[in-house]
């Protein structure tokens, strides 16, 4: 899977990093997405889905 | 719709009990998750009871939150929303004019930032229950714990002093009061909003170590515009934590095994502090939005300027996505809730709220294992007319 993130939607609300910090971060400044890791390992797939599903600015998707 | 479930007029309040939303609101919900519903000023609108329906409305950004074009359930509030916004009230605005603001606030309020607070809420948390002891029982929870906790940790992150903290408690209880008049409203707004400059004007001169500092070292925001952003943070940082608290604390006392859950487990506490955020769904009104064009949704057709208001308490039990949703199930999947809202407006200061819970709960129910209600269940008074729900009081013994 590769891990799309559009920091231009995001709305900084931190579901991601909250959710999954080894792959999602924010960013210092404005508190944006910071993707960690955009090709995680597949174990992780249902955990980045939920992270995904979470956002609530829809600035997540995945290429599976 | 058929004649035994005629149209609503304005949008429910009462409860049957204590901990669910109305009856009413689950029986719409049941039978059509969009319906009409007519407002307070005439108009006739909508109500969103369903959780696909709901969610789907606040990630629309064809739905708009600017007072202007709301129509409101409430009828005080209809009049006041005609009144010019207060500049910098971000939450009432849409992109991109939202977007300027939040962008300047979100770095403030990220998870790792709110990580580094847990050693200071331990120790503001811990320091009010070295008091509960001193003073002993019974004690008003709400006033001993619940709001002393949030409002110290937004004060001393705004830069706001707790000492004033009778005046700004007493104006923003009059904001969320659904029974203020407009009068109350607006004399409330401009009491904090006057206080606010005066503090903005003392962190230009003496900039300190907080949030209001930086903004106003930042230079990007005018008085005015930092004046509506802390007053904005200070409401939002006060009034939510505080109820979530008390009334979380009052679920679990009613519900032993799920208190004893919260007590001893330290792994279930993060998914509890979720279960109580979905079952107890604070913001029991609204939110409400405006179509800004010809919108479909659950297979009804909203028209451009017509408002829609959701339940967030009936989203959040919908059995479509919360199976046996009416039970608080500390130990069930509660994550996707919609108690922080979704879209760009959800909650910036959702992750503080969840680190003061997760530290709050079980350090007060550790504290007291022997914590219970000093007075009937049925006796505790309820915020059914606030903005906010939640306990007006939580007399307690140990």
């Amino acid at each position: 899977m590769k891990i799309k993130a559009d920091a231009g939607r995001c709305v900084g609300a931190g579901m991601c990093a909250l959710t999954l910090p080894q792959v999602f971060d924010q960013s210092e400044d404005d508190g944006t997405v910071v993707v960690l890791d955009a090709e995680p390992p597949a174990a992780l797939g249902p955990a980045v889905n939920r992270a995904v599903q979470l956002c609530p600015s829809g600035a997540l998707s995945v290429e599976e | 719709m058929t004649e035994a479930t005629p149209r609503l007029a304005t949008f429910p309040l009462a409860r049957e009990r204590a901990f669910d939303p109305p009856d009413e609101l689950a029986r719409r919900r049941d039978e059509a998750p969009v319906q009409r519903m007519t407002y307070a000023d005439g108009h006739e609108g909508w109500l969103v009871t369903g959780y696909a329906e709901a969610r789907a409305i606040l990630a629309d950004n064809r739905f708009s939150t600017r007072p202007e074009l709301l129509h409101s359930p409430i009828p005080q509030r209809g009049e006041f929303n005609k009144e010019p916004l207060t500049p910098g009230f971000f939450l009432r605005m849409d992109p991109p004019e939202h977007t300027r603001y939040r962008r300047l606030l979100t770095g403030q309020f990220t998870v790792r930032r709110m990580k580094q607070l847990e050693p200071r809420i331990h120790e503001i948390t811990e320091s009010r229950l070295d008091a509960m002891e001193r003073e002993g029982a019974p004690s008003d929870l709400v006033e001993s714990f619940a709001l002393p906790i949030p409002s110290l940790v937004i004060c001393e992150m705004l830069g706001v002093p707790y000492e004033d903290r009778e005046k700004f408690q007493r104006d923003s209880a009059v904001l969320v009061n659904l029974d203020s008049s407009m009068e109350d409203v607006r004399a409330a707004v401009q009491d904090l909003l006057s206080y606010l400059h005066g503090l903005v004007a003392l962190k230009a001169k003496e900039p300190d170590d907080d949030m209001l500092s930086g903004l106003v070292m930042g230079g990007e925001l005018t008085t005015e515009e930092l004046g509506g952003v802390a007053l904005l943070l200070l409401i939002a940082g006060h009034e939510t934590t505080a109820n979530m608290l008390g009334l979380g604390t009052f679920a679990l006392l009613t519900n032993p095994g799920q208190l004893a859950v919260v007590r001893d487990d330290p792994a279930a506490v993060d998914n509890a502090v979720e279960e109580l955020l979905r079952h107890l769904s604070i913001v029991h009104i609204g939110p409400t939005r405006t179509a800004l064009e010809d919108v479909e949704i659950g297979g009804a057709l909203i028209r451009a300027g017509e408002s829609v208001t959701l339940s967030l308490g009936a989203a959040n039990r919908d059995p479509g996505r919360f199976e046996g949703g009416d039970n608080l199930d500390v130990t069930r999947p509660a994550h996707g809730h919609l108690s922080f809202g979704h879209g760009i407006h959800q909650c910036l200061g959702q992750q503080l709220a969840r680190i003061e819970m997760r530290i709050a709960y079980p350090a007060l129910l550790r504290r007291f294992p022997n914590l219970r209600l000093a007075v009937p269940a049925r006796e505790v008074p309820l915020r059914s007319k606030m903005a906010i729900y939640g306990v007006h009081r939580l007399p307690v013994l140990w």
